[in-house]
């Protein structure tokens, strides 16, 4: 009998059921597609931020004691970092979360007219082959994608060899010195000189415009340090700051519990893979960038906000549409629920009916409901990441009880109108 | 003891006195009928007599019990187990059967038991219609729906509201034909309507107006049959 109900009202009502399933669909699909892409995002902007240059610096451990004392960024101070270590990077255990780094020789040079000039040696396009068996190119030319070539192109190491004469030069540079792409340069270091060929005059918008970019080997040729560099950029997939990794940071790793150290050592923290660079790289001190990193975990907490508010804005939508619903439908019924309570129903045999026309319902537009919000969560990750969005397990579990309590939520005001009624009101149109 | 004995029952809303010190008694197997022109109180005294409301003062004694003290789910229960509703707008629930109305009765009682259900519709010649829908049989086979729903679960009273108001003359002489039936196998009536002729055919016509009882006319030639003139 219970059934026969359930299908009478459902067919019969198939309209305004139709509607709420409807309501619940809309309320379910942006639940969905807002929590995949939450929870998928933290990557996606982590990739996307990669693409504004690195977010942790190593340096030689003396060099960081002059910096911190003196504020002398750049000046290595005649510590150097190991060349033959630079793969090591990529053995960390956070080793799939580092996605490019770079290493730099700053030589301060002459140019023929006597004018000082900083040549930087580094990576443009360096293909290693890891011992995991990955392939990995590094570089500037990765690391730097917001400088604008304005001439010529990017100097390509398959194609110059690492120990070519090949250089980059910038525009405040180039326009003061008369250089276009194709010119030969020559400079002076401390150890050597060389003449380089100009293969793309870039616009960095910073101080590096003034500057000349060459390969890593020609730099070491003019300092004189064969095997040795300033500094390594990392660009690492990182997790937001939290108060663990901020106490790790300030006052050290051996300031936290054997359990809370495992927690943060294999959480990608900057801090925990600064942790373990060090822990690979002889006598250095790496640390994050704060700036990037701080503006990462700003970035992702403010999207992550937004989307969490859209998905309460649009669960409260729902929840306020099947409560006009829901109400409508009750009070439209008001005298077939009036007769079952006049012919013997208790309330709470009224609200099972009720409750459970909506949630088979519920459970119609909710299913429908989770696979348009994957749609969805797909294009929003096409259209602004540029990728698909990872379908996480949790996510359906979350959209069900969601979809549970929203049901519930919109059908309180409903139920308490059900309880109210009295059949003689309804009955006798009193 | 009688079934029903309303003692001093009044029913008070603010100023307004829809029942006013109300004393009334229905013995088993009795045929009343309550008349009265509108607002005399007419169905203030079904729904407290129905367990659909309760007075604001006095006794309502249903089998010996005050149901005027009875919980809002006690009155259900006892609606549920003594009391057969009948409608003047027969209150069918238009997406069940014929059987299925008379069958959610049953359901809400003990158990649904289509034969049983069957039968009942049988006793009211409505068997051949047992699969129709309420939108498919006219006004007289649904109050006839509606009485087999009122029968079904064996009440002590069958209350009638305005039961031929919204039935033609031969409609209407079916169902006091029925209801004259029921009362020779003692099934006890209470017939409220503001039809005479309705009215008088019952053992007994107790006429309220303004809430109080004005007249009681006990039928010396009670036939139970309905004399259109």
């Amino acid at each position: 009998m219970f059934l026969r109900m359930i299908r009478g009202t459902l067919f019969r009502q198939w309209k305004k059921m139709l509607m709420i399933a409807f309501t619940i669909a809309l309320g379910a699909s942006l639940a969905t597609a807002m929590l995949s892409v939450m929870l998928d995002v933290g990557d996606k902007v982590n990739q996307e931020l990669k693409t504004y240059g690195a977010n942790i610096t190593v340096v030689p451990k003396s060099a960081s004691v002059l910096n911190n004392l003196y504020d002398m960024e750049g000046d290595s101070s005649g510590a150097y970092l190991r060349e033959d270590e630079l793969g090591k990077i990529k053995t960390i255990f956070w080793a799939f979360n580092i996605v490019d780094y770079a290493p730099f020789v700053n030589v301060k040079s002459e140019l023929d007219d006597g004018s000082k000039v900083t040549v930087v040696g580094s990576w443009f396009n360096h293909h290693m082959d890891l011992p995991t068996g990955e392939a990995l190119d590094a570089g500037v030319a990765s690391m730097r994608s917001w400088w604008e070539i304005k001439e010529g192109e990017w100097l390509d190491e398959s194609k110059t060899g690492e120990d070519a004469d090949a250089a980059m030069v910038g525009t405040v540079l180039a326009e003061q010195q008369g250089l276009h792409a194709g010119d030969t340069l020559h400079v002076k270091g401390e150890a050597g000189e060389r003449s380089l060929k100009i293969v793309g005059i870039y616009d960095a918008g910073s101080d590096e415009d003034e500057q000349i970019y060459a390969p890593l080997n020609t730099a070491q040729a003019l300092a004189g340090i064969d095997g040795c560099v300033d500094s390594i950029e990392v660009s690492a997939l990182t997790t937001p700051e939290n108060e663990l990794a901020e106490r790790a940071r300030r006052d050290g790793p051996s300031s936290l519990t054997v359990a809370q150290y495992e927690k943060w050592y294999c959480t990608a923290y900057a801090s925990s893979i600064c942790w373990q660079i060090q822990e690979a790289i002889t006598d250095c001190v790496a640390s994050p960038v704060r700036q990037v990193a701080d503006s990462e975990g700003a970035i992702l907490e403010k999207t992550q906000l937004l989307m969490i508010l859209i998905t309460i804005l649009s669960l409260i939508g729902a929840a306020l549409g099947i409560c006009n619903l829901v109400t409508a439908s009750v009070m439209e019924r008001s005298s077939e629920i009036g007769l079952m309570k006049a012919i013997g129903a208790q309330n709470g045999a009224v609200s099972l009916l009720v409750l459970t026309e909506i949630f088979i319902t519920a459970i119609f537009g909710g299913v429908i409901g989770f696979f348009a919000g994957w749609g969805f969560a797909q294009i929003i990750g096409h259209t602004v990441f540029g990728s698909a969005i990872t379908m996480r397990g949790m996510v359906i579990p979350i959209v069900a009880v969601l979809v549970v309590l929203v049901t519930l939520i919109g059908s309180i005001p409903a139920i308490r109108m059900l309880l109210r009624l009295r059949p003689a009101e309804v009955l006798h149109g009193r | 003891m009688s079934l029903l004995e309303l003692k001093n029952v009044s029913k008070i809303y603010g100023e307004l006195h829809a029942l006013d010190n109300v004393n009334l008694k229905v013995e088993k197997g009795e045929w009343v009928s309550i008349m009265g022109p509108s607002g005399s109180g007419k169905s203030t005294m079904m729904n407290i007599i129905g367990c659909m409301d309760k007075p604001t003062k006095g006794e309502v004694l249903l089998d010996g019990v005050d149901i005027a003290k009875e919980s809002k789910k006690n009155l259900t229960t006892i609606r549920r187990d003594k009391i057969g509703l009948i409608f003047q707008q027969f209150h069918l629930v238009n997406y069940l059967t014929a059987l299925e109305n008379v069958m959610l009765a049953q359901y809400y009682h003990s158990m649904p038991d289509e034969k049983e259900a069957l039968e009942a519709l049988e006793r009211v010649g409505l068997k051949d219609r047992a699969k129709h829908l309420p939108s498919q049989l006219s006004g007289g086979e649904q109050q006839r729906v509606c009485v087999a729903r009122a029968l079904i679960n064996y009440p002590e009273i069958v209350l009638a509201d305005e039961p031929t108001g919204n039935l033609d003359e031969a409609n209407e002489e079916i169902v006091v034909d029925l209801f004259h039936k029921l009362h020779d196998e003692g099934t006890t009536l209470i017939v409220v309507t503001h039809d005479p002729e309705v009215a008088e055919v019952a053992q007994r016509m107790v006429v309220l107006r303004s809430g109080k009882i004005a007249k009681e006319k006990v039928n010396d030639h009670f036939t139970g049959k309905i004399r259109f003139e």
